[in-house]
């Protein structure tokens, strides 16, 4: 319990200048953030005319990036739910109280801050990263030249480089939503006779399913916006490795009207996405 | 004659426990302060956690015996469980939860067993509601009805009354010890309420410090209480 207020501060609470300045600073700074954060969306929002948006979505380089970056994320988002889910399910059982002091429970610790990391890294040392484990000179590269197979600069690529980013969202979302679950209800379905993939699919899965689909939209939003890994690793290749941001950022250099028409189409797509978040989360 | 006998060393954290007991058709309550090892024991029955020594053998055959290399996992054992809150699936409505542990040819055949077992415990009113609409007697009754449901050969209930409002805790109380005594299943009952041993009307195991400090029916247990703990529980209120 705290210590009632000396007279002194009581005093000092009921100054007529802080009933004016404090309210005042509060708006002051809150306007301020409100202000940075809403002119940027204003200005793209408004500053043409539809007619000419429109057009600037008529150019050649919309509707490859668009349709390659509806492809790429889908197979990303796939990936990340099909590895991520029984990634996730295994670390958080491994690391559940009660068995979480021993080593292999140390070492799942170590694996999910791993995997996790890529939520702290800046985009441009992901490229590099990525170039340095898949790339004809990285770790990877002799084995994969061997196989004939070359990563970079392909559209597989652009998976790799969405996934890399974007899984730990997802992967972060799982582990809590398991880490949650009732340690009896998961006891009492063996009980009942569930076997392991039983007892993911009939139970853990769709008790965790809100939070699930929350980290799975995250993922999908983070890969939607990837833009620097992509660029250094799979390159700007319309059609192949051109997605959305990178068609943005190509068309920034000829078209302004372009640009903006296209970044319009993003927020639209990531908007939804928030929406559904927030409603996915609400249930 | 269907048994369960228990002989279990091992630690479960700072505590090591050493319990023995044989649990037959009626029920064996296991009593006990907060840190006993009550929980611990019944985890290491039913395989969630394993004891570093002793055995688990139901009705002859032995689920958990260290000399032999053996020790079956929980979904092998066929021991109901009703844990203190019950843990009912909240995504799924009553006759699914009920029906989640049965083994039948199709669903709707599951379905069909799953409303049977409700019947038999006055509970069929219940089958198209879910979890989160059930009152707390409600559903200790569809949990019991779960467990019974995947027929087991055994029962371990963990304060099946613990949870529930004072108001209905006696009636709840006479239903579980008739349905118990009717099922004649092997049972053990953890609790620390006397009237609950009172009305189960079995034998009495007392632990302390994950170790059986007293064993005996209720009225040996007050001739001659061996702890505090003892002392207090049979002066506790009764029926």
């Amino acid at each position: 319990m705290s210590a009632a207020p000396s007279a002194a501060q009581r005093r000092a609470w009921r100054s007529p200048l802080l009933a004016i300045a404090w309210p005042g600073a509060i708006g002051l700074l809150s306007g301020l953030l409100l202000l940075l954060v809403a002119l940027p969306i204003a200005g793209l929002l408004f500053s043409a005319s539809p007619r000419q948006l429109l057009a600037g979505l008529g150019d050649p380089l919309v509707v490859p990036a668009l349709r390659l970056t509806i492809f790429t994320t889908t197979v990303t988002l796939l990936v990340i739910l099909t590895c991520g889910t029984p990634l996730g399910w295994i670390i958080a059982r491994k690391t559940r109280r009660g068995i979480g002091a021993g080593p292999t429970a140390r070492l799942w610790r170590v694996l999910e801050t791993i995997v996790e990391l890529p939520v702290v890294l800046p985009p441009a040392v992901a490229g590099v990263a990525l170039l340095l484990a898949f790339g004809r000179r990285g770790l990877l590269g002799p084995a994969l030249g061997a196989a004939g197979i070359g990563l970079p600069f392909t559209c597989a690529a652009v998976v790799v480089a969405q996934t890399f980013v974007a899984a730990p969202f997802y992967l972060q979302a799982a582990v809590a939503a398991f880490r949650r679950l009732d340690p009896d209800m998961i006891l009492v379905a063996r009980t009942l006779g569930a076997s392991p993939p039983r007892l993911l699919f009939t139970v853990a899965i769709p008790v965790s399913w809100p939070s699930l689909a929350g980290g799975a939209a995250m993922s999908w939003a983070r890969a939607l916006g990837e833009f620097g890994a992509t660029l250094m690793f799979a390159g700007n290749m319309s059609g192949r490795t051109q997605t959305l941001p990178l068609a943005i950022y190509t068309a920034l250099e000829s078209d302004l009207r372009t640009a903006q028409s296209l970044s319009i189409l993003l927020v639209v797509v990531a908007f939804a996405l928030l929406v559904a978040i927030r409603a996915g989360a609400r249930r | 004659m269907s048994a369960l006998e228990i002989a279990l060393q091992g630690t479960a954290g700072a505590l090591s426990i050493d319990v023995t007991f044989r649990a037959a058709a009626a029920p064996l309550v296991i009593v006990g302060p907060n840190g006993a090892g009550k929980t611990q024991t019944l985890m290491m029955i039913l395989g969630a956690s394993r004891p570093r020594r002793g055995h688990v053998i139901l009705d002859g055959t032995p689920l958990f015996d260290d000399e032999r290399g053996l020790d079956l996992p929980v979904e092998q054992r066929r021991i109901g469980f009703l844990p203190q809150r019950y843990a009912l699936f909240p995504h799924l409505d009553v006759l699914s939860n009920v029906g989640y542990g049965i083994a039948a040819a199709s669903r709707q055949e599951r379905l069909r067993l799953a409303r049977e077992v409700l019947r038999d415990l006055d509970a069929e009113s219940l089958a198209e509601r879910r979890p989160a609409e059930l009152s707390g007697g409600e559903t200790q009754r569809v949990a019991l009805a779960r467990a019974l449901a995947s027929r087991p050969r055994a029962l371990l209930l963990d304060e099946p009354l613990a949870a529930l409002d004072v108001s209905i805790r006696r009636d709840m109380r006479r239903f579980l010890a008739e349905r118990l005594r009717a099922w004649s299943l092997p049972t053990v009952v953890v609790t620390h309420d006397r009237a609950d041993a009172e009305a189960l009307d079995g034998d009495v195991v007392v632990l302390k410090g994950g170790a059986v400090v007293q064993r005996g029916r209720l009225a040996e247990l007050a001739a001659r209480p061996a702890t505090a703990f003892v002392r207090q529980l049979v002066s506790g209120p009764g029926l």
